[in-house]
């Protein structure tokens, strides 16, 4: 018996829907096996499972041959398998040995565990100052606190949870130098995508989970990855198609914007310049944490600027706020669904009211036209195919893919003439994300001026006509995205931060 | 075991039905508490809700009361509730109570002994910007250097109470009282009396503008953007301010609000039921409506109804302890298990009880 883990048709079901059906694979050691599906296929679920999170209903695990049942996170760890989660567990006020020492069940002296956290990094080429304070880390860094917390109890078996989403090219090649360092040594690796190009140059092996089930396994390297993305959707995919839009005038002109951010430990926007056009998408990439958020506050009117910083149709609104600047036509839509862009506890009534009582008139004389509201609310719905049971359903009740369907669909119904958006796409299914993408550009080629803030690169190269990275707080000069490489549009995002001395030896 | 769990929606039922279930409860655990001290406990509790209603004898006496207790709890709570939604805590109404009684008061006794037509109006306007000056101090305070609002508005009560003392024992002292801590009695001099409107019923003008003020609340909540706007903010303070609410000008209007209404009460009720300025003018109802407000769930409707039941509690509380012998901690407890107990069950809405094992913690 050579496997390190096999799971054994494993079943767990929740109320309403079944996570997981009858799931089987092994994994051996040393091995790397992506663990591939779209968002609410079953993945986390799975590795859930493994980690002591969640315990199955059915079916049975076996580690090393023997019968595997973690009933916490603990024994998992006891039992050598560890996690790196897609969202960090970290103090941001701690420093980073500070941090590691939570994560531990009989942490060694500060003094002794800052050289043990010093030794790791060193071996596996990801420099990291135990001094430092997490808060000021990147999102890069902060993962490999998050890694070497795993490596320091040696795992067998380490988990990784969508690992490449806050990192920048040049990151994401040493990680994986690092990955395939480890898996020499014989650990084994889960590693949990949907990023098909990075399956392929990593991974050995791949099952691949649509609704709960598996439906192939394959060898990545000798697949495509549009065979792999039809495996994953289980049907042929469309890009999005576009129209060769005219060019217009300029609709949104940001010009030396540079504000503090309101966030705790956020990131200040510093000398920020560009200008979109009418019919053109300007696409923002960027590491999670370089002033995305601050971005889309500053261009919602949520923070405000100096007067000409920010023109909407060489309208100067800098000072404004997000409902002037609706009525100049600007809308937005920021990234967190829950709680920003939506309330949580309203209906889907209350919540098409939110934003759209400006644009969509649904306000006489300050009295609400509750009629006109439901009926924009259901417009959405409609047009943009959220499931729901009906208007009157709380925010907080929808999937996270069918919300952000309804509030990416509340702003484009607003026939605006400027369009702002944070992470269209996050957690929508591939179908939904088409969708969304597709109505975007269907804006566009109506005429709208287009900025779409994204952490997926290949959504920004599918969709954008311009491409600018922020890199803490500045932005670069916007591209054309016709000719960029890879490589370059790393460099934009800011290369490795501060990790060009890293794998040296390797 | 036991646990809860949260629903997707609050459950309708549970909302129309917890307020029954913890008067009731109040009911059980207030009778035990009346059967302990060695009282019929039934009897109690019909002494309290029943009789100041419906007994031959002194329902005659009490059952104006209701009115009279009930109007300024519900003015005052009906601006609290505003507030409260938005996440704004007015705790110091009672001072806001106070001093629109002393401006109110001051015009009408600055006019003394002329009679016009347009004195009580003027009392009426003045009452009012006296609470809301007294509530702006804790909201500019609160806009301006984000000081704690709770705080200062609960310690501006106590500044309050010691300018009631010297008034009444100084500027506003009746020159004919020989010598006696209090003003002349408003309610004896007609241009700014507050008097009963229909007799035998104590409706006089303060409980007119507490049922307009639940009206006005009903449909700011239910129609209107500002009213939106404060539920907005309440619940999601981010998404607010991306609707585009102010928070600064929405502290100053809901304290504004609060402020104006607390002291519109303790103008109507210096003139009218209480008839002068005196050192122990105010009797808490400040106070109180924050429990009027949270028992009435911060619902315009609610809060008319939980005006009138604690009204009922108040005056019943006294008829028990005057046929009863209870002792007036035994009702303040008594009162205070019906917040308690509606907070406690109150979480019936939001959440539903599971019998069982827990399964994990996802």
């Amino acid at each position: 018996m050579t496997d390190l883990l096999r799971v054994e048709g494993v079943t767990k079901a929740y109320p309403g829907v079944v996570a997981n059906s009858d799931v089987s694979f092994a994994i051996s050691p040393g091995e790397i096996h992506a663990l591939l599906g779209e968002n609410g296929a079953g993945k986390s679920t799975l590795v859930k499972m493994i980690y002591g999170l969640v315990r199955p209903d059915t079916g049975r695990m076996l580690l090393n041959g023997a019968p595997y049942h973690p009933a916490e996170p603990r024994a998992a760890r006891a039992a050598g398998v560890a996690m790196v989660f897609q969202h960090f567990s970290l103090f941001e006020a701690l420093n980073v040995a500070e941090n590691v020492a939570l994560g531990m069940e009989n942490p060694p002296p500060m003094k002794e565990l800052a050289s043990q956290i010093r030794k790791v990094s060193e071996e596996y080429g990801l420099p990291l100052d135990p001094a430092r304070m997490v808060g000021d880390l990147s999102a890069g860094e902060r993962q490999r606190v998050e890694i070497i917390r795993c490596l320091l109890q040696d795992p067998k078996l380490l988990i990784m949870d969508e690992p490449t989403s806050v990192l920048t090219p040049q990151e994401v090649e040493i990680l994986f130098k690092t990955l395939r360092q480890l898996s020499s040594e014989g650990t084994a690796i889960l590693y949990i995508s949907h990023k098909l190009e990075e399956i392929r140059a990593l991974c050995d092996e791949a099952t691949i989970l649509r609704r709960g089930r598996v439906v192939a396994t394959c060898t990545p390297r000798e697949r495509t990855a549009r065979e792999m993305a039809e495996l994953m959707v289980g049907a042929v995919l469309t890009p999005p198609a576009r129209v060769g839009a005219a060019k217009g005038a300029i609709a949104l002109e940001v010009r030396g914007l540079s504000v503090p951010s309101p966030i705790p430990f956020g990131t200040s926007l510093k000398d920020v310049s560009f200008a979109v056009r009418r019919g053109e998408v300007l696409g923002i990439a960027g590491v999670a944490g370089n002033g995305q958020d601050e971005l889309l506050l500053a261009l919602s009117g949520e923070v405000r600027a100096a007067q000409d910083a920010v023109q909407i149709d060489g309208k100067g609104c800098g000072d404004l706020g997000p409902n002037e600047r609706r009525r100049l036509g600007l809308v937005s839509a920021p990234e967190e669904r829950l709680g920003h862009a939506a309330a949580p506890d309203m209906s889907l009534v209350e919540n098409a009211l939110l934003s759209g009582a400006i644009r969509k008139g649904l306000t006489r004389n300050g009295f609400i036209d509750w009629g006109a509201t439901e009926a924009f609310a259901a417009t959405i719905i409609k047009e943009f195919d959220v499931r729901t049971p009906g208007t009157h359903v709380a925010a907080r009740a929808l999937s996270g893919g069918n919300l952000q369907k309804f509030v990416v669909g509340r702003e484009l119904s607003q026939t605006p003439s400027v369009i702002v958006i944070n992470q269209p796409t996050w957690g929508v299914d591939a179908a939904a994300a088409a969708a969304i993408r597709q109505a975007i550009l269907d804006r566009t080629a109506g005429g709208a001026a287009v900025v779409v803030i994204s952490q997926d690169l290949d959504e920004l190269l599918e969709i954008a006509d311009n491409f600018a990275a922020l890199n803490e707080g500045r932005l670069t000069p916007p591209r054309p995205v016709a000719g960029l490489t890879i490589d370059e549009i790393g460099l934009m995002m800011g290369g490795a931060h501060g990790m060009e001395v890293a794998h040296h030896g390797s | 075991m036991l646990r809860l769990e949260k629903r997707p929606s609050p459950s309708g039922f549970w909302q129309a039905t917890t307020p029954i279930l913890a008067v009731a409860l109040t009911m059980i655990a207030g009778g035990l508490m009346f059967a302990a001290l060695g009282k019929n406990p039934f009897e109690a509790i019909r002494t309290i809700f029943w009789d100041p209603l419906f007994h031959e004898q002194f329902a005659s006496y009490s059952r104006p009361q209701l009115l009279v207790k009930a109007g300024p709890l519900i003015l005052i709570a009906i601006g609290l509730s505003l507030g409260f939604r938005a996440g704004i805590w007015n705790i110091g109404a009672e001072g806001q109570y106070i001093m629109g009684a002393l401006a109110g008061a001051g015009v009408g006794l600055a006019f003394y002994p002329a009679q016009h037509w347009y004195i009580f109006p003027l009392m009426v306007i003045a009452g009012a910007l006296g609470g809301w000056a007294w509530a702006m101090i804790p909201a500019i305070l609160r806009t301006k250097f984000n000081t704690n609002e709770i705080l200062v508005s609960l310690l501006l009560v106590y500044v309050a109470q010691n300018m009631l003392a010297s008034m009444s024992i100084g500027m506003m002292r009746n020159p004919e009282g020989g010598g006696f801590p209090g003003s002349r009695n408003l309610s004896q001099y007609p241009s700014a009396a507050n008097p009963e409107l229909i007799a035998g019923t104590g409706m006089h003008w303060g409980v007119i503008a507490a049922f307009m003020a639940v009206i006005a609340a009903y449909i700011l909540l239910q129609r209107h953007i500002l009213g939106f706007q404060i539920k907005l903010a309440g619940q999601a303070p981010r998404a607010a301010r991306f609707a585009g609410v102010n928070p600064t000008a929405l502290v100053v209007m809901c304290m504004g609000i609060s402020g104006a209404l607390a002291g519109l009460a303790g103008m109507f009720e210096v003139s009218g039921p209480a008839g002068q300025i005196s050192i122990d003018f105010n009797v808490g109802y400040g106070f109180t409506a924050i429990i009027v407000a949270f028992l009435g769930r911060l619902n315009p409707i609610g809060i008319l109804l939980a005006g009138l039941l604690m009204a009922l509690t108040y005056i019943g509380g006294e008829l028990a302890q005057f046929m009863l012998g209870l002792p007036a901690a035994a009702i303040q407890a008594f009162q205070g298990m019906l917040l308690f107990f509606l907070l406690a069950v109150d979480l019936l809405t939001n959440y539903r009880v599971r019998i069982g094992t827990r399964k994990e913690a996802i």
